[in-house]
């Protein structure tokens, strides 16, 4: 299982309505359904991801995250989830103060452009970034709107927003929870997963 | 054919041929105008076998034109049922599994009360004195059908076009009857454009000679050309500008122009074939009354203007709704509206866009897309119903 969704797992409560934005195939909905009992309604933009998802059984909509959130009525859901899609957003301010505003809190995952292998990557080879993280050129990416832990702690506070839990993700390593404003981790996370509510 | 239900409320198993059942005089179909059918007949046709739990029972509306024979012969044009390609076995509609029951609307004219049906109290054909019906006054009706074959809970209600209408009416009127609801190609109210579309084609019948204020049954005409006008305007609006130009282009029926007004396009050939061969199968008074009741459509107007109000009691329906890019009749907007109501009133909603040039009429066309999505939507359906 990835570890971002054995993450996610952990921090939904049973039975909550959970809205997951950007959903894809349904893989992690399916999970939050049969593992915490949730009632999961998904939004995805792909026809072949909406398709899955019907056959698996899921509710999903086919829309746009950037767009459709707000059609969503306020406080509908406990939850909502974005799963490392927030710097793929024309506009992720708006998206992350209508996550909360959907829900109660909000599940957003994001690379942390300020990692050091990033830093390290853009030090040595003067270029944009490739790394497994962030792996198409800066022509192809849809990361159109990249931006490192502390910038993301920065909105998050200008948002009035509350970090109720954190956690640094690596592939094939366990969730680690972590400190967002610690110094060091703007360095060591490569992939950063936060819990947020309202104040 | 036609059968007796000896008692509305109690069940009664329905001619696996199908066929019509009529209603007695004392269970009266009251109409949304405050007019009042009795002696309702509704024909009908269904596919597979009920279970005897009553649970694997799916409903399909029919569109403007379309019938209770969805997937047999249709025995007026000799020709395959409209949704064959959907309703069988191992279908997406599977008849190995599910009971699919197929009713002709009331206002039509394929055995249900319409009319060119004969009026009881006066013994003669009900002409214009048929009361104006609406979507909801065909989905009562339905109602009652389906409680005389004695199903409580419908496991999918789905439709394409005012079927899909017919589907949202269900879900908003009798949202405990309804298990899941498949709404395709369609819209929670007319549009002003759809509104002139089919003021156009009524318009075309009245102004036929031979439709005699309607009453030409009794002079034994019919306002043949008049329809069949009506039935060519609509539909263009049934095919994409894609489409049309696909299949036609700027062809000709034979080499050269004939300087004259003959159909030397095949694109004018194919609508004329198109009207020709609408009105052997269809009433002229049944069109008026049908796209009268389209027209009147607005499920939001009877919510107070809110068309989430329209579904706050239908919070436990599962719904699917779906739209084609290229429908310009009820295009994928009008979806959206629905399903941005059905997320305002917290119901269970899926929703795709089904990419394809075929325009409106792609919801019975070969479009695996849809296939796909109807199989896993009601497979997953009868799955959350318990089924097997």
């Amino acid at each position: 299982m990835r570890e971002d969704f054995r993450e996610i797992l952990r921090l939904v409560t049973r039975g909550a309505r959970v809205l997951d934005v950007g959903c894809g195939e349904g893989d992690l909905m399916e999970l939050l359904t049969h593992q915490n009992g949730v009632d999961a309604q998904g939004l995805e933009i792909s026809p072949q991801g909406v398709a899955a998802c019907l056959a698996k059984g899921l509710a999903v909509v086919q829309g746009d995250g950037d767009r459709d959130l707000d059609y969503f009525p306020t406080g509908a859901f406990d939850y909502a989830i974005l799963s490392k899609t927030l710097q793929q957003m024309r506009e992720p301010k708006h998206v992350l103060s209508e996550l909360l505003r959907i829900a109660d809190r909000a599940i957003v995952s994001a690379p942390n452009f300020a990692h050091w292998r990033m830093r390290l990557s853009l030090m040595s080879r003067g270029r944009m970034p490739e790394t497994k993280a962030l792996p198409d050129p800066w022509w192809a990416t849809a990361n159109i709107h990249l931006f490192t832990l502390r910038d993301f702690t920065d909105l998050v506070r200008d948002l009035g927003l509350k970090v109720e839990a954190c956690a640094a993700l690596a592939e094939g390593k366990a969730a680690r929870p972590m400190n967002p404003t610690g110094m060091l981790e703007n360095w060591r996370v490569e992939t950063a997963l936060f819990l947020l509510s309202k104040q | 054919m036609a059968r007796v239900a000896k008692s509305a409320t109690k069940a009664m198993q329905a001619d696996p041929e199908g066929g019509v059942m009529r209603f007695p005089a004392g269970k009266v179909l009251r109409l949304d105008s405050g007019a009042r059918i009795e002696g309702l007949e509704v024909a009908y046709k269904t596919y597979g076998t009920l279970n005897a739990a009553r649970s694997n029972a799916i409903l399909v509306c029919h569109a403007l034109t379309g019938d209770q024979h969805l997937a047999s012969d249709n025995p007026v044009t000799g020709r395959p049922g409209w949704w064959e390609r959907f309703v069988g076995p191992g279908l997406p509609l599977d008849t190995d599994r599910y009971f699919v029951i197929g009713t002709n609307v009331i206002g039509g004219c394929m055995g249900s009360t319409g009319p060119a049906s004969v009026n009881p109290a006066t013994g003669e054909a009900w002409g214009l004195s048929f009361p104006v019906i609406t979507i909801a006054d065909m989905v009562r009706a339905q109602g009652m059908f389906i409680e005389a074959l004695g199903i409580e809970t419908l496991m999918a209600v789905v439709g394409g076009s005012m079927g899909g209408m017919q589907v949202l009416q269900w879900a908003s009127d009798y949202p405990e009857k309804v298990f899941s609801a498949v709404c395709i190609a369609a819209a929670a109210k007319h549009s002003a454009q759809n509104i002139a579309f089919h003021e156009v084609g009524r318009q075309a019948i009245m102004a036929d000679p031979d439709w005699k204020a309607g009453a030409y049954l009794a002079d034994g005409v019919r306002p043949e050309k008049g329809l069949a006008v009506a039935r060519m305007a609509a539909h263009i609006t049934y095919l994409s500008e894609a489409a049309l130009q696909r299949k036609f282009g700027r062809g000709l029926q034979r080499d050269g122009l004939s300087w004259g007004f003959d159909a030397d396009f095949q694109v004018e050939s194919y609508l004329r074939h198109q009207g020709t061969s609408f009105v052997d199968r269809f009433d002229a008074n049944s069109y008026l009354y049908i796209t009268r009741a389209l027209d009147y459509f607005d499920l939001a107007a009877r919510h107070g203007g809110s068309l989430a109000a329209a579904f706050v009691k239908a919070r436990a329906v599962r719904f699917c709704v779906l739209s084609f890019s290229s429908d310009w009749l009820y295009p994928t907007p009008e979806s959206r509206e629905i399903v941005r109501a059905l997320n305002a009133a917290g119901a269970r909603a899926s929703f795709v866009e089904i990419e394809t040039d075929k325009g409106h009429d792609a919801f019975f066309l070969d479009e695996p897309q849809l296939d796909a999505t109807l199989k896993g939507f009601l497979t997953s359906t009868a799955q959350a119903r318990g089924l097997a």
